[in-house]
């Protein structure tokens, strides 16, 4: 298959990690957070890890939505710890939002993009990341106070720290290598009901 | 009996009818007819002022705001409508409450070609996915027309979207 040519900036190694242990091993505790992931992989994995919690919006479409959905959130509930989870494909189609939220840097938000390279579901295509476009780079060059990469093992004590502690506006790539996320089959996604179990778990 | 609000007067008036109905998140991509409205918002200890990169970001940002308990505002011109449609499906798809001011170009005296089509396809594009538009052509008519806004969207949960009218903000002159 014909590909387009890696970036020759491109630095990071090659992912190594497998997203079905690593993003149950970084979000030890999804109890503590009021969630939300974007479309495809990242709402099945959250969805499997949390059991289908209230607590968590997953998204079937509105594809670039997942961040600046954290950051109303975020602002809405400056007491609560906002998780966004997404991936590449999600987080690349509206970047800026990037911008957006390190202006208004809510100390209560923290991104993970899980980062697998790939537009997954739609035929494996790769994506920008893949390629070698730096989404840490780009996150901190928006502002983020914190920013984190996940290539190896090594790197996850200081990423579940990061997840655990909180106290700053943090963005944490978790790169891992093509293949599934982990899916139990069960989450219907129906938009008006996401809405109203959150917010019905939430507010009362 | 308040006094009669005026060409002058109405972004201010708007800006505490907003408030007195506990918006308390607005969003913008910046455009001379919401000046008043964002600089007010940035000036307000009381409320997030929010620049966005583009006005997709909004429409997912009043989303959050509501499951977070919110109300949320999302300025934009005219031809920022065109940029959130796909995200829209968002708001329709979930039921979210969504209002939003859009200042109008490219309609009644308008001086730059290029902001015609977009300016001309605001209501239909609006309508198509399923956002309710109310328009306020003249002073008088801004306060009922965000107030009855207020109301369908936060009290009967739907889209809305208010047209400040090139009637009433005035053409751009070049």
């Amino acid at each position: 298959m014909a590909k387009l040519n890696k970036l020759q900036t491109a630095t990071l190694p090659d992912a190594v990690l497998d997203r079905r242990q690593a993003v149950p091993a970084l979000i030890e505790r999804p109890g503590d957070f009021l969630m939300v992931a974007g479309l495809a992989g990242t709402a099945w994995e959250l969805s499997a890890l949390t059991h289908e919690s209230p607590s968590l919006f997953g998204l079937g479409g509105a594809m670039g939505a997942a961040p600046m959905i954290g950051l109303g959130l975020a602002l809405a509930q400056p007491k609560r710890r906002v998780l966004v989870a997404t991936g590449d494909g999600e987080l690349l189609m509206n970047v800026g939002a990037l911008a957006t939220i390190a202006l208004q840097n809510p100390p209560n938000l923290t991104i993970i993009c899980v980062d697998n390279g790939h537009y997954g579901e739609t035929g494996n295509q790769d994506s920008h990341t893949g390629l070698g476009v730096r989404l840490d780079v780009v996150a901190a060059g928006c502002g983020f106070p914190v920013v984190h990469v996940i290539n190896t093992e090594a790197d996850m004590a200081e990423g579940r720290r990061l997840v655990r502690e909180g106290g700053s506006l943090s963005f944490i790539l978790l790169r891992v290598t093509e293949g599934p996320a982990t899916h139990d089959g069960k989450k219907n996604l129906v938009p008006h009901i996401e809405r109203d179990r959150f917010r019905a778990a939430l507010l009362g | 009996m308040p006094d009669a609000i005026t060409k002058e007067t109405w972004p201010s008036a708007l800006y505490d009818l907003l408030r007195a109905n506990n918006v308390t998140q607005f969003c913008y991509v910046p455009d001379a007819g919401h000046k008043v409205l964002i600089d007010r918002s940035l000036a307000d200890p009381d409320v997030h002022s929010v620049p966005l990169t583009t006005e997709e970001e909004g429409v997912a940002m009043v989303a959050g705001a509501d499951l977070g308990g919110n109300r949320a505002v999302l300025l934009m011109q005219s031809s920022g409508v065109g940029n959130t449609i796909n995200m829209l499906s968002l708001t329709q798809g979930c039921r979210f409450p969504f209002l939003t001011l859009v200042s109008m170009r490219g309609e009644y005296g308008e001086g730059n070609p290029w902001q015609f089509a977009m300016g001309q396809a605001v209501e239909p594009v609006l309508k198509a996915m399923g956002v309710i538009v109310l328009r306020a052509e003249q002073p008088s008519e801004v306060i009922t027309a965000v107030t009855a806004a207020i109301t369908m969207a936060f009290q009967s949960g739907q889209q809305v979207a208010v047209l400040l009218t090139q009637r009433l903000i005035g053409a751009k002159k070049f």
